[in-house]
This record gives C-alpha cells, structure tokens and sequence, in this order.
C-alpha cells in the first residue's frame, strides 16, 4: 500500500509531466536555488548610513505607534525604564530576558524595580529583553529565541520592553537574518519581527491596540557599543 | 462547512437589502481598499516586486514536489514531524490523532482558512476537544456559531453591537459597548485559555524549503500565544504555500500586509523551526506539520495552476464590486470574492458552485490587485467554460456567456463593457425586475429601488451592430 506521501507527490509529478530530461534539469535547478544567497530586489527605502537609518526606522517604528527613545549609555537604561513604567502607571516590576547583555546597565540604580529573570508568566505585566537587530524598512524589531532570550518576553505582558544596540540597525529584514547567521550556526526555534504593539481591527474595523499581545512597546536604542 | 453556493443568487438579494451589511462593507472600502492604495503606491518598488512574487510562486509550482522534499527533510532534521494528507478528511484525521496522542482535552487554534476548508473546527468539536478560536475576529464568529465572511477579517460583517451582545451573552457581566472594553474583555478571557491549551493549531502563510520553518503572520499576536504556550504545536499547511528560501518569504511577505490591509508590514511575522531546543525556556516540545492536497494537486498542469500562486490577501475580495455588494457569506463556502469564484467549483464541484464564476462584472480589478498576478477574471471564464460545456449554466447566465465570448473578439467594446455593471444588474435582477441596491454606486440606498436594465442591453446593442 502506497503512503498517503508517496500519493500526493506521485499526484504532483503527475500533473508537472516532467520528461527524465527534465526531471535532470528540475533537481539540479532546486539544489542550485536552495544554496544560492542570491538577493531577491530589496526595497531602497531602509538604505543609507547609520544615523539615516536609525530616522527611518524610528519614523517608521512612530508610524505604527512604537514608542521609540534613544539613550547614550547602557547606564541610563533601568531610569528610563523606571520613569516610562511611572508615565504609564504601571507596577515596578520586570520580567527580563536571563542575558548577560542586559547586566551590564547596572539595574541596582532603580531600587523599587523588582526583577524576575525568566521567560514570561500571567502574572507578569512588563517584558524586557534584546532585540537581534532592527529594520530600518519599516520600523519592525527582529527577535530572536535563545535559552537567554524566551520568546514569550515580547509576547504575554501587557507592556514589551525591547532593547536595541543602536548599531544593530539595519536596512532590511534580509540583512537582520544576516546579522543573526553570522553570529549563530543554525536557526534559532523562534524568530519574531516585530512591528508595533498588538493590534486588531475585529470589532466594527475600528483599530484597537493589545488584542492579545502587548498593548505598549517601548523600543530602547542604545548608542553605547 | 456545508457548502451553499447555489444560493448566490438569494443570498445577495438578501445581503444587499441588508443595511448594517452594507455598512460594513462601506468601511471596507476606506480602510482596506484605499489602504492597499496608498501603501502601494509609497514604495517604489512595489510592481516590480508584484513580477518577482509571481516568478518565486510559479518556479516553485514547476518544482513543487522537490521543494517539499526538501522542505520535509529540513523539518524532520530540526526534530519536528511532518504528515501528509491527501484530503481533508485525512488532514482531519491527523490532527485529531495528535491531539489524542498527547491527551489533549483543550485545544487553541489561530485563524487557519485551510482549517475552515477541511472542516477542522466541527470535527474537533465532534470529537470531544475543546477548541478555541484565537483571532479576535474569529472567535466573534465561532461565538456567533457563524462562518467567516472575509479570509482576512472573518467577522467584518459584525457590527458592534452585535458583537457586544454576543460577549455578554456568552461572558456573562455587563453589557459592553466600546470597542477598547470589548477587546480588553476578549483578551481577559482568552488568556486563561491560553495557558490550559494542552495543544496550539496554527495554519502558516509561508513553508521555507531551505531551513523547514514554518512563517505565521498576525497582527494581534495570537498566533505567537498559540503556538508559544501549549506543549504541542500542529501547524496545518496546503502544499502550495512553500517558498525556495528565507529570501524568497520576505518578497511575498513585503506584498502580503500591503496588498491585505494597507500596512508595510504585519505587526507579527514569525519564523518557526522545529520544537524547543533543550535549553529553551519557552516553546512546543513537540512540532508538527500537516501538508495538505486536498485538489492542489490536481490543479497542477491545468489552466487553473496560476490560482495556486494565491498568498490569501484577500485584495482581490477588497476590491471586487461583486463582494463589496454582497459581502462574503453569499459565496456560500470558505473563500469568498473573485479568488473563491475560482477556488470553490474546484473544490467542491461545478455543478455546486457554477453561479459564482458568473458572480463577476469582470471589470478587471481583481487582477490588477493581485500581488502575484493572478489571471482572476480569465481563471473564472475558464470555469464558464467548463459549465457551459456541462449544460450547467443557468439560461441568464448562458446568455451572460454568450455575450463574453461574442466581446472578447471586439476588445473595444469589451474594454466598453467592462467596469460598468450592467450586466450584473440584467443577470441579477432576474425575477424580481427591480433592484435593492445598485453595487457600484455607493450613493444609492435602501430606500430607492432601481429598475432593472430593460431592452437596450449590451447584447441588444451588439446585436444592432453585428447586423448593420
Ligand atoms: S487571488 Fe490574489 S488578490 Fe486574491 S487573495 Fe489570492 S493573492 Fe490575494
């Protein structure tokens, strides 16, 4: 009996009616297309030197209500925080992504922040963690899964937190996998591009933030290397 | 879904008496019409792209069977597993026996259009597993015990207050009203269950050969809660939906929100690849994919290949005089708008669906929208064809086609013809003799009927003209 695989592409081949010689010419054509790095046509509008594309990105990022600031050092960042969690009357508390990276900001200057180190639960109602990289083209942060970077972080507290080393922004979603490749040796399990808060248009198409995601996304950019 | 195509005719006169459908159908039209306008007409190089989404799609019809080879190889190398479904019993079949295999009791499933084709959700429900719809929109209709009117916005035929009524029905508490409490109320809800799902179903917009991942895209982020949470993830796919490489998704994606609902770029875009790797603290420990048949395959190699080029935008729906009068739910079956017009007599036979490819002024817009340029108005003449050869085709209809093929030789008049309406208002008006509505001119109303065209019809004129 004939596995219900081997029914659908005995179906496909069936219908694509290659000759042998074509079947050649097929395979050989998918090997190549499947190793090539060749670029598909990559929109100009991300493109530019650095500081062009942090503007786009943070005009872009504005445009679909991120709310973007942008620091000098790590140093300033558990203030911002503190201050932007006080703006919106939210709780002193963070869950934030297990990395090391974030360490470095010195979180012991904001003493009323209460910190858990995990991926995100219910109860928690902020997320921080680290973007991968950031895409000028349309303002959209690129997440990427680690055992230091939980996935849920951007995704179950109400307000998403998301750090982003200035010179990580790049011109395309194309060049953020780049980024992501040259650092890792295979696919992380999860890789989110993330453009604005949640939103929905379900009820009498009228725009509503937070429909199951965030309902706030403050996107961090540090300038300090 | 039990399907209902041979009620199109009844089913509009009813719609476009409707007046709270008609709204809705208005609001269509300025948010994601013009939307899709003015988002392509900002980027550059957006019809240079619409040629490349369309070779990508094409190249891998050609090779479609060796992509998911490859495809399939990568999944099983990232410790996920792939299943194969002939039809949509079987895909049904699959699934529910994943679920069972993990006991599961509770099941959260993000909008997936390949679900509602196999008939997913009864299934399940039949079956004992608890499922819940996690798009917003979708999670109205399940409440309301109602398919979806639209691929992309399944509730857009709801009106507010309908909506609130089903809440509190269904909630319990106080009548909500705005629009900001309702989802916030959605969102209270839906958490719970979120975190009892013992299994997360998702369908996926993309399937990249070169790495076996899989891509969802939303703007609520319910996808991520739903194959983020649970312990098990199925992410049910028809076969077409495969791309060459990562590269290759992120053209068809730079078309997909655009043409869709007028956004650069969906808020959520997620790449997936196999289950949770060992150090993970988050993500399904256990991945799957179904890749669904279900008459693709046969398509191939037929004038109705090129519809499988199809990313399920919906832009063809948004901006189709037909579906803006009638709204989706006269389709009568999963797809509505030019794209179900070509889809559904495939799937579901001819001889049930023959009136939808005649649902159509052919006026040309939906393929002038089509990110991946579809052929639409040729795919459904194709279907006239095929019914006309049947015998199927009703006398209005036969005389409809009559008068196309008796146009396509004279291109100026049928270039006359086309982006009026009159042929429509003559098929559709049929017994009745008046009109409730007149679909291409939004000033008309409820209150003022219209008389069907009388005598001096395209055809009559032809006719006049072939005879001097
Ligand atoms: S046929 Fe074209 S316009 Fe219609 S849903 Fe499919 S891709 Fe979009």
């Amino acid at each position: 009996m004939s596995t219900s695989r081997d029914v659908v592409l005995g179906r496909i081949r069936n219908g694509l009616q290659r000759t042998d010689m074509e079947e050649t010419l097929a395979v050989r054509r998918v090997g190549h297309t499947l190793a090539s790095a060749e670029p598909n046509l990559v929109p100009a509008r991300g493109s530019g030197d650095l500081e062009e594309r942090i503007a786009t990105f943070t005009g872009m990022a504005r445009a679909v209500l991120t709310d973007v600031r942008r620091i000098a050092a790590w140093h300033e960042l558990p203030a911002l925080v503190g201050q932007y969690l006080r703006e919106h009357n939210l709780p002193q508390k963070l869950v934030m992504a297990p990395d090391e990276a974030l360490d470095r900001a010195g979180w012991d200057s904001q003493p009323l922040l209460r910190i858990r180190r995990d991926t995100a639960a219910d109860a928690d109602t902020t997320g921080v963690t680290l973007a991968e990289a950031g895409v000028a083209e349309t303002g959209t942060l690129c997440l990427a899964s680690s055992d230091r970077r939980p996935t849920l972080l951007a995704f179950f507290p109400e307000t998403s937190i998301v750090v982003l080393p200035a010179a990580d922004v790049v011109a395309s979603y194309e060049e953020a996998l780049e980024r992501y490749s040259a650092r890792h040796d295979a696919p992380p399990r999860s890789i989110n591009f993330v453009t604005g808060p949640s939103r929905t248009g379900d009820i009498g198409q009228k725009l509503e933030l937070g429909a199951h995601g965030p309902r706030r996304l403050l996107v961090v950019l540090i300038d300090e290397a | 879904m039990q399907p209902s195509s041979l009620a199109f005719k009844d089913r509009a006169r009813a719609a476009m008496a409707d007046p709270q459908l008609q709204h809705s159908l208005d609001l269509l039209k300025h948010g994601w019409q013009a939307g899709r306008t003015r988002a392509a007409a900002a980027l550059p190089e957006f019809e240079a792209l619409r040629d490349e989404g369309r070779n990508i799609k094409d190249h891998v019809l050609g090779h479609l069977d060796l992509y998911l080879e490859a495809f399939e190889a990568r999944v099983v190398e990232a410790g996920g597993h792939v299943h194969w479904a002939r039809d949509a019993a079987e895909a049904r079949r699959i699934t529910l026996d994943i679920c069972r295999d993990v006991g599961a009791r509770s099941v959260t499933k993000s909008k997936s259009m390949i679900a509602e084709e196999i008939g997913l959700n009864e299934f399940l429900e039949v079956n004992g597993i608890d499922r819940v719809e996690t798009d917003l929109g979708e999670y109205i209709i399940q409440l309301a015990n109602e398919p979806p009117s639209h691929i992309i916005g399944p509730a857009i035929h709801k009106t507010i207050a309908e909506i609130s009524e089903l809440f509190q029905k269904n909630h319990g508490g106080e009548r909500i009203t705005e629009p900001a409490a309702l989802v916030a109320e959605a969102r209270r809800v839906m958490r719970q269950r979120y975190l009892d799902a013992d299994v997360g179903i998702t369908g996926a917009n993309f399937l990249v050969a070169e790495t076996g991942s899989i891509v969802t895209v939303t703007n609520e982020g319910n996808a991520e809660l739903t194959h983020g949470l649970p312990r098990t993830h199925i992410a049910i796919a028809s076969i077409e939906k495969i791309v060459p490489r990562l590269l290759d998704a992120f053209t068809l994606l730079r078309l997909l929100a655009r043409s869709a609902t007028g956004q650069d770029f969906s808020a959520y875009t997620t790449l997936l690849t196999g289950p949770k790797r060992p150090d993970d603290r988050d993500g399904p420990e256990n991945f799957h994919v179904v890749l669904v048949d279900n008459g693709r395959s046969a398509m191939l190699g037929t004038a109705l290949q090129e519809m499988l080029r199809c990313i399920r935008c919906g832009a063809c729906m948004n901006h189709c005089p037909v579906y803006l009068a009638t709204g989706g739910h006269a389709y009568g079956w999963v797809y509505p708008g030019p794209m179900g017009s070509v889809l559904t007599p495939g799937f579901i036979g001819i001889e049930k669906a023959h009136l939808l490819p005649n649902a159509s002024t052919f006026c040309g817009k939906c393929e002038e929208v089509c990110p991946v340029r579809i052929p639409l108005p040729k795919l459904m003449r194709h279907w006239r064809e095929v019914q006309f050869d049947q015998k199927l085709t009703p006398t209005t209809a036969r005389w409809g086609l009559g008068l196309w093929a008796a146009m396509a030789r004279r291109p100026a008049l049928y270039r006359f013809a086309t982006g009026t309406a009159i042929r429509l208002l003559g098929l559709w008006a049929g017994r009745r003799g008046a009109f409730a509505r007149l679909p291409l001119a939004g000033g008309w109303t409820g209150g003022r009927d219209l008389p069907a065209p009388q005598g001096r019809t395209f055809m009559a004129q032809w006719t006049r003209r072939k005879n001097r």
